[in-house]
């Protein structure tokens, strides 16, 4: 069967990105929505079809998914093995994003119609959401390791241009240039552990450096580096630009920054979908990181990942841009999903983890989405980030109430909402594996709770605030997305995930855990009550309850002064100390020299030239002094 | 005449009709046909090129041609062209044709201007078309020449010193040069009989170690001081930041690439043992240009100066490339030769435009310019991300062959270097982003609110570069296979 026709899911978004790319001025405003929209809906349409036709047709053969190339092109050769291909690849992995990303996408497409109605950069906008989507597909249907990064670098730059969106605003200046090169800074790691991996491995491609016999032949290298396997070295240095993406400490410091972008974009970019490339990419080679030396990398990811959802959950409990705290909120759960893959094993039903982990993914795509999309719906219509200024919504922005509160009861891991089933998994996969991981993702299950009700009940509740118009609802082309995304976030947890993703692409069946569910359920409801009491109504128990942690909150309140250290490092340490130098060494030193072998052939020829002097007496005078000096020294040496 | 001698007489052509043509206007109808012929000569010639390779030639040269002008040494007017200078005569014209559009409305003393501009590319072309090092040379240094008058007349700021030390430490790495090619041509006759300058004929007899590891510095350093190899690398800011716009352009885009081409065509072909002896003390030079040049960038704040460190820093990768030694890193080598010299051009062309409007080039003392001059911005801002390396471009491409060339060393000591020079890619991109972030975003200054927009020629010379730059960077199979053909017989020799 001829699956070269998947290609189309990657031309028609590039296509659209260049027609309104090229043609900016002349297609105005509702126009290029419009393209953008049908271009997006095509993709889509596409994209589940090729989903639902792996799935269900041609991705099971002998009772295990097959990786499927659908499509290849070289496009820059090495040597005879190793060459970077512009590739489709299809297996459950791809699948899966082939229906998170377009969906996600095109609920953003049809929702900026109406968030960015009237903006000076309408088209611009489309333009870049179509470059974006573009990247994002080839990105995971990438066939080849250096075709992921060569789409990594190019969904960065879709999100430096979206970040820097409102590029008359200083913020948002520096939010995009700062996202870019934390981002980049990681790559450099990717891009290192690729080189590296690659020269052991003599490809890039999948099917290959995935397959076990080659894995096999992998782990009988013995160079070492500091008492590792190079490989694993590789795996970790992969890893880094996988945490850069991903937001995970300590290189989240650019996504809550990313936030001055436009509210569509950070639903779509960095809370769905960009974000959890770094997860992608991890579960994309699996299998190396699994059985090279024992998974030692793969510890690396869980201890990274385990951290990072205790603080970042802690972050976002104090602070007050509606915004920043969803941003810490998808550091912590993409901290979740790091962690799943970390604890995963690889055969069968102990698979758990890496299959919660895209479970999770998915799942988190639809309700964080939503719940961005929702606060855009606020934003929109309050004019305000901070919820200082928002209170008592409920009575004026009905859809939106509802939709943000199924989305908050998923995140909270409330049954029946999606986020109950992904989220119950990763905990009974933690459970077998380390009970400090699984206590350290329960609790935190409890702060989400907690943050998320705290933003609910804030925002709905709480009492009003003088607003200067009252608040209304948004228009269609923003609440059926709302609509739609929320439907997923209710329901999405009954898709029997096992059945489609597993490590060894062999499908199993899970079967819940009921006393982790339970407790789960339970630290969620301690959570969500602790919001109810604080947020209910306006008091001030919590200011009183900020009061009781003291310094901790504060330190919490300024994200544990990370950026203040990085700022040090580069401005204090990088710039004064090593670029200024570097930059006053060529003007002063090098190019001194320079200067210096110039100006001392002046001064020499300044002192001698009165020699030349023209007047035949002093030649005279010179010849003999010569002759007389000459003869003398001749003299001396025969005698 | 022969398809490769064209190149040289076209250009001097337009220069004897230059002489006769009057008024500005005439100048410069007469100066952009004659390069737009050259151009779509240069065009004809990939065409034909491939044509012969395809048709089955496997010679190194093909349209050689041999012509004896001085019999007393045995000087040949000898010429051929491989995939490599092909492609670097591609890169000319297109450059310098990119240029004449942007020095459309050049005032002062058109004429001289125009006829410096194609007397100095004529010394290019022959430089590329050459294979006996005594024209080669003759051509290099009718290339150097006039860049002391274009700078020296047509500059700003202070341009006789920057021409006077351009010149000086380019003449000096010439007399360098020279040591190197009479060292060659004064070992070419181990068995008696006359001395050539060939260098296929040199590269026949195989010189004594001694005489290889003797005379390798001198054409590698020679080479080296024009395509800014640390530390010699200084004339190339504060010529940059005075020549006039076209001259920047030719000078990064053109120029400094004759230094990459010479040290991979004669110190390494020549030299293989040579070569082997001293990689690695010129490896750490050029690695330390790479780092060293793109921090340096981070704190100007001239935006020729930032170009002008981030050549040095992108053309020590070119040598990093050349340095690894293998085929993967070659290939990366010219493909960063071809990349910067696109890339750079546009650069310094649009920050030409930009300087031409704000008369400003400080990046403190402008700000949010993409509101008022979209175009030039946007062009700015592509540009500059070609710079960085983003796929797409031409950069990503050429550094990528670059970095996996130089992975499969697998030594502790060549690891080092790869990462050294990967990591350039970061620092690019905090001085890229700087200047784009400060000078086209950012809030809006009144006194730019009414800047003239793009004019026609502007649009032509850089949309020209950017073309090109795209082309590389999405057909890089298309180039890289011109390439590798040419490069597998010199790999072999070493």
């Amino acid at each position: 069967m001829d699956l070269s026709y998947t290609v189309l899911i990657l031309i028609i978004p590039l296509f659209v990105f260049l027609l309104l790319g090229l043609f900016f001025r002349r297609i105005k405003a509702p126009l290029s929505g419009y393209i953008g929209v049908a271009g997006l809906t095509v993709t889509s349409l596409i994209s589940f079809f090729v989903a639902f036709e792996y799935f269900f047709k041609i991705g099971m053969v002998d009772g295990a998914y097959q990786k499927i190339v659908a499509f290849k092109f070289v496009w820059l050769h090495f040597t005879s093995t190793m060459s970077i291909s512009i590739g489709v690849m299809l297996d459950p992995l791809s699948a899966v994003m082939l229906i998170v990303v377009p969906l996600v996408s095109w609920m953003v497409h049809i929702y900026s119609l109406g968030y960015m109605k009237g903006d000076r950069g309408f088209t611009r906008f489309y333009a870049f959401l179509s470059l974006f989507t573009f990247s994002m597909l080839g990105l995971v249907l990438a066939s080849n390791l250096f075709e992921i990064y060569i789409f990594w670098e190019l969904v960065g730059v879709s999100s430096y241009s979206l970040i820097g969106f409102y590029y008359e605003k200083p913020s948002a200046v520096l939010a995009a240039k700062k996202a870019f090169i934390v981002t980049r800074f990681a790559d450099l790691g990717f891009l290192i552990g690729l080189l590296i991996l690659s020269y052991y491995a003599k490809t890039f491609d999948f099917v290959n450096l995935t397959s076990l016999t080659f894995i096999h032949n992998l782990s009988g290298i013995g160079t070492t580096f500091i008492g590792l396997s190079v490989i694993t070295w590789a795996l970790i240095l992969i890893f880094v630009g996988g945490a850069g993406k991903s937001a995970m400490f300590p290189l989240h410091i650019w996504l809550p920054d990313a936030m001055e972008g436009p509210t569509p974009v950070s639903a779509l970019i960095h809370a769905a979908t960009m974000v959890v490339a770094g997860v992608f990419l991890v579960a994309r080679l699996f299998p190396l990181y699994y059985f090279i030396e024992g998974g030692i990398a793969l510890d690396v990811v869980t201890v990274v990942g385990t951290f990072t959802i205790l603080f970042a959950a802690i972050i976002a409990i104090t602070q007050h841009d509606i915004k920043r705290v969803l941003a810490f909120s998808t550091i912590s759960q993409i901290g979740y999903m790091m962690l799943a893959l970390g604890i995963s094993k690889y055969e069968g039903p102990e698979g758990l983890g890496y299959m919660a982990a895209m479970f999770h993914l998915f799942t988190h795509a639809m309700f964080k989405a939503l719940l961005f999309l929702g606060a855009g719906s606020i934003i929109h219509s309050v004019h305000s980030n901070y919820m200082q200024d928002m209170g008592g919504l409920r009575k004026y922005m009905p859809i939106t109430h509802i939709t943000f509160l199924i989305a908050a009861l998923a995140i909270s891991g409330i049954p029946p909402f999606a986020g109950f089933f992904s989220k119950d998994a990763i905990l009974a996969a933690a459970f077998e594996h380390h009970k400090v991981v699984w206590f350290t993702g329960w609790f935190v299950a409890g702060l989400t709770a907690f943050y998320m009700f705290r933003l609910y009940f804030r925002i709905f509740w709480w009492n009003d605030p003088k607003y200067e118009h009252t608040p209304h609802e948004s228009p269609k082309s923003m609440t059926i997305p709302l609509m739609v995304l929320a439907f997923m976030a209710a329901f999405s947890g009954f898709i029997p995930f096992s059945h489609f993703v597993s490590p060894d692409y062999v499908p199993f069946s899970e079967h819940m855990e009921w006393g982790l569910a339970g407790a789960s359920v339970g630290i969620g409801l301690v959570g969500i009550i602790l919001a109810w009491i604080l947020y209910k109504k306006e008091n001030d128990l919590s200011t009183r309850f900020a009061l009781a942690f003291g310094l901790f909150y504060k330190w919490a309140y300024h994200k544990f002064y990370i950026d203040e250290l990085y700022m040090f490092v580069t401005k204090e340490i990088i710039f004064k100390h090593i670029s200024a130098p570097f930059a006053w060494f060529d003007r002063h030193v090098v190019d001194g020299t320079m200067n210096g072998i110039g100006n001392s052939t002046v001064w020499i020829s300044e002192k001698i030239k009165g020699l030349q002097s023209g007047r035949v007496q002093d030649y005279a005078m010179y010849f003999v002094s010569g002759a007389t000096v000459i003869s003398m020294i001749l003299w001396f040496l025969i005698k | 005449m022969d398809i490769l001698s064209l190149f040289v007489t076209v250009p001097i052509l337009t220069v004897i009709v230059l002489m006769f043509a009057k008024g500005k206007k005439q100048y410069r109808v007469v100066a952009l046909v004659g390069f737009i012929i050259q151009t779509l000569m240069s065009f004809n010639l990939i065409y034909q090129y491939l044509h012969v390779r395809a048709l089955g030639d496997k010679s190194i040269m093909v349209f050689t041609k041999d012509l004896l002008w001085f019999a007393p040494m045995n000087i040949h007017y000898a010429i051929g062209v491989d995939g490599i200078s092909v492609l670097m005569i591609v890169l000319t014209s297109v450059i310098v044709l990119a240029g004449i559009f942007i020095s459309w409305d050049v005032d002062d003393l058109p004429k001289e201007f125009f006829i410096s501009l194609i007397v100095l590319a004529t010394g290019v072309f022959g430089f590329f078309i050459s294979v006996d090092l005594f024209t080669l040379f003759l051509f290099y240094e009718l290339a150097v020449i006039p860049m002391y008058l274009l700078i020296g007349i047509w500059g700003s700021g202070p341009r006789e010193y920057a021409s006077m030390k351009l010149t000086l430490m380019l003449m000096g790495a010439s007399a360098v040069l020279l040591i190197g090619i009479l060292g060659l041509y004064f070992h070419s006759a181990p068995n008696g009989g006359p001395h050539t300058f060939n260098i296929f004929e040199i590269a026949k007899l195989n010189l004594p170690v001694g005489v290889q590891r003797l005379f390798f510095p001198f054409i590698f350093v020679g080479f080296g001081t024009i395509s800014a190899l640390f530390p010699f690398h200084t004339w190339s800011p504060d010529g940059h930041s005075s020549a006039p716009t076209a001259v920047s352009m030719l000078h990064a885009g053109v120029l400094m690439k004759m230094g990459g081409y010479g040290i991979f065509r004669i110190a390494m072909y020549l030299m293989p043992q040579g070569t082997h002896f001293w990689t690695n003390f010129f490896l750490v030079l050029a690695i330390t240009g790479v780092v060293y040049g793109a921090f340096a960038a981070i704190k100007q704040t001239d935006l020729k100066y930032i170009n002008a460190y981030s050549s040095v820093s992108h053309l020590g990768l070119v040598l990093v490339g050349l340095l690894m030694i293998n085929q993967i890193a070659w290939k990366g080598a010219m493909l960063q030769t071809l990349s910067h010299g696109f890339t750079t051009a546009l650069l310094f062309a649009l920050i030409g435009v930009v300087y031409g409007r704000t008369h400003t080039r400080i990046i403190s003392k402008m700000s949010g310019l993409l509101v008022f001059i979209p175009v030039i911005g946007i062009l700015f801002v592509l540009a500059g991300l070609a710079n960085l390396g983003l796929p797409g471009f031409s950069g990503f491409v050429s550094e990528m062959n670059i970095f996996v060339g130089a992975f499969q060393h697998a030594d502790t000591f060549h690891r080092i270097i790869t990462i050294l020079a990967a990591s350039s890619i970061v620092i690019t991109a905090v001085y890229i982003l700087r200047v784009v972030g400060k000078i086209m975003m950012g809030p809006t200054m009144k006194e730019y609110a009414n800047l003239p927009g793009i004019t026609w020629y502007e649009k032509t010379g850089t949309y020209i570069l950017m073309i090109f730059i795209v082309l590389i960077g999405t057909l890089p199979f298309w180039f890289g296979n011109i390439l590798s053909d040419s490069i597998r017989p010199f790999i072999e020799r070493l």
